[in-house]
């Protein structure tokens, strides 16, 4: 995507609690928290494990593979800033790793994802500041 | 002998294509419902000591302390105020609230006020959320809310136990004819299941006749002893149990997309503080807000098996002379639905209860489930009524 072109769609607000996750992202890596007491990853980040409440964190790189969970095609816009991108893939993609993650799945023909399908990230620089950790069917 | 809480007044405003007659601001139609639940009561305004509210109406600015507001609009100085607001399901809640409030002796006369313009104002306040915090994971990715959300979820229980689109239409179609019935009702022109299956594409597989309509509306609920209702010569309607819960808002947090979590707990607590079996409900009126909402909503409450929604609503099962009459003033998806329409649910399940539903009435009402949904399937309030 062209860096020159203003990126007029949402953007995350970023935190201190989110900013690992985004700092990331930037790098292409797929970081989200693990829990030290019960192992378990979680997403999107929070400070105290929503499993078993631990706050004995870390942040891992996760694989960037999954399979889709659920998926909607969007017909309609979320707004005017998408209505140039319809119809678009909206996906909950259950990561190899445990958690889910809404995202988009990038692809040439939104009729092809289905539930169970393998999907593998591809990160988007948005903009210099913004990477967006979309995925691309394994199929594609 | 020990304080029992009862609901003693219904109120709404008058509608014409969605919009409230006479036009006006959301205080005003909310001072309307107000006034008439109260004189359907027969309590003056002065005796009511417990003010409930939940809105969307004033943020930024007076809404961020909605009764307080209210309060101060209507001329009254509650002792007892709650703002609880899981989303539509609020004023289930409320009334679960306001029976222990009451019971306990912490105030008398408990009002329960919704109101919304947003069609008037061609707002929408639900849109925009902005992407701080936990919306900062779900903004980004451009899924039209609610609506997408619920989309996901019909998505994935069609997965699961391969329920149709057909079959989500079956719902549409069989509301759309308890509205006919229904002369308040916005939309009562009949539909087909070809109708909702033709209908505008929204978020697959959710269609424009899958959604619930945008419309004004206000609504109020006045609760108080049964001593009270009594004195005043109040029509009663008893509260027999009740349960709320809430699971998640982001809907990547949902705990299981095709399950829905929050409608089974709280029903199954006011199942059990009822006492009574799934066999003794008359009717139920459940929140519409999509025809997927409906569907997950009787697998929840036990209605039918997980899984198995799709079957029980075929062949019109849920339709006027159905054998499970279900959202009978046309529900959010024809009658009205002004961003939380969980107030109309109670409204009409009094109406019914009382016998007092015109055209729409069902025969031998005597025991309601009312039960309302909130956020992206987030939350739900139960609250099981009867005549005696
Ligand atoms: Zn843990």
């Amino acid at each position: 995507m062209s860096e020159t072109q203003a990126y007029e769609k949402p953007q995350p607000v970023i935190d201190p609690g989110t900013k690992p996750f985004w700092d990331a992202a930037r790098e292409h890596r797929l970081s989200i928290p693990r829990c030290r007491a019960c192992g378990k990853h979680h997403f999107y980040p929070r400070e105290l494990c929503p499993h078993c409440h631990s706050d004995d964190l870390e942040w891992t790189d996760a694989s960037g593979k999954g399979e889709i969970y659920s998926y909607t095609i969007a017909r309609k816009p979320a707004g005017p800033v998408f209505a140039a991108d319809v119809p678009y893939v909206i996906a909950m993609i259950a990561l190899d790793e445990g958690p889910r993650m809404l995202t988009n799945i990038v692809t040439k023909d939104v009729e092809r994802a289905a539930i169970g399908d393998r999907v593998t990230v591809k990160f988007d620089d948005v903009t210099p500041e913004l990477t967006l950790p979309k995925f691309t069917l394994d199929k594609d | 002998m020990a304080r029992e809480a009862v609901i003693v007044g219904v109120g709404d405003v008058p509608l014409k294509e969605g919009r409230v007659v006479g036009g006006g601001s959301v205080l005003q139609v909310q001072a309307r419902a107000a006034k008439a639940a109260l004189d359907d009561a027969r309590i003056p305004m002065r005796d009511v000591d417990g003010l409930l509210v939940a809105g969307l109406w004033g943020v930024p600015g007076p809404g961020q302390l909605p009764s307080v507001t209210l309060g101060e609009y209507l001329g009254i100085h509650p002792r007892f105020a709650d703002t609880t607001n899981i989303g539509g399901s609020a004023f289930e809640a409320h009334v679960a609230h306001a029976a222990m409030a009451i019971e306990k002796g912490y105030c008398d006369v408990a009002l329960i006020v919704y109101g919304s313009t947003q069609k008037s104002e061609r707002s929408r306040a639900l849109g925009g959320r902005p992407s701080v915090l936990t919306m900062q994971f779900e903004n980004v990715w451009g899924i039209p809310q609610p609506v997408g959300g619920y989309a996901l979820a019909a998505r994935r229980h069609m997965h699961e136990f391969g329920t149709t689109e057909e079959q989500l239409a079956e719902i549409a179609v069989a509301t759309r004819k308890w509205a006919s019935l229904n002369p308040a009702a916005t939309m009562r022109d009949p539909i087909t299941i070809d109708d909702v299956m033709n209908s505008t594409k929204v978020s697959d597989p959710l269609k424009l006749l899958d959604c619930c309509l945008v419309t004004d509306g206000a609504g109020a609920i006045v609760m108080t002893t049964a001593d009270n209702a009594r004195a005043h010569g109040a029509k009663m309607t008893h509260i027999r149990g009740y349960g709320e819960a809430h699971t998640h808002w982001s809907i990547g947090a949902m705990p299981d997309l095709a399950r829905l979590t929050a409608a089974e707990m709280s029903s199954q607590r006011a199942f059990q503080m009822a006492g009574v079996s799934h066999d003794a409900i008359d009717l139920v009126e459940c929140y519409d807000s999509f025809t997927i909402t409906v569907l997950m909503t009787l697998e929840a409450l036990g209605f039918c098996k997980r899984g198995e929604g799709g079957q029980f609503v075929m062949n019109q099962r849920t339709a006027p002379g159905g054998a499970f009459p279900l959202n009978t003033n046309g529900g959010g998806l024809s009658y009205c639905h002004p961003g939380m329409y969980g107030i109309f649910l109670l409204v009409e399940a009094v109406r019914q209860l009382r016998g007092e539903a015109g055209d729409r009435q069902v025969k031998k009402v005597d025991t309601a489930l009312v039960h309302g949904t909130g956020g992206t399937l987030s939350s739900g309030a139960t609250v099981i009524l009867a005549n005696s």
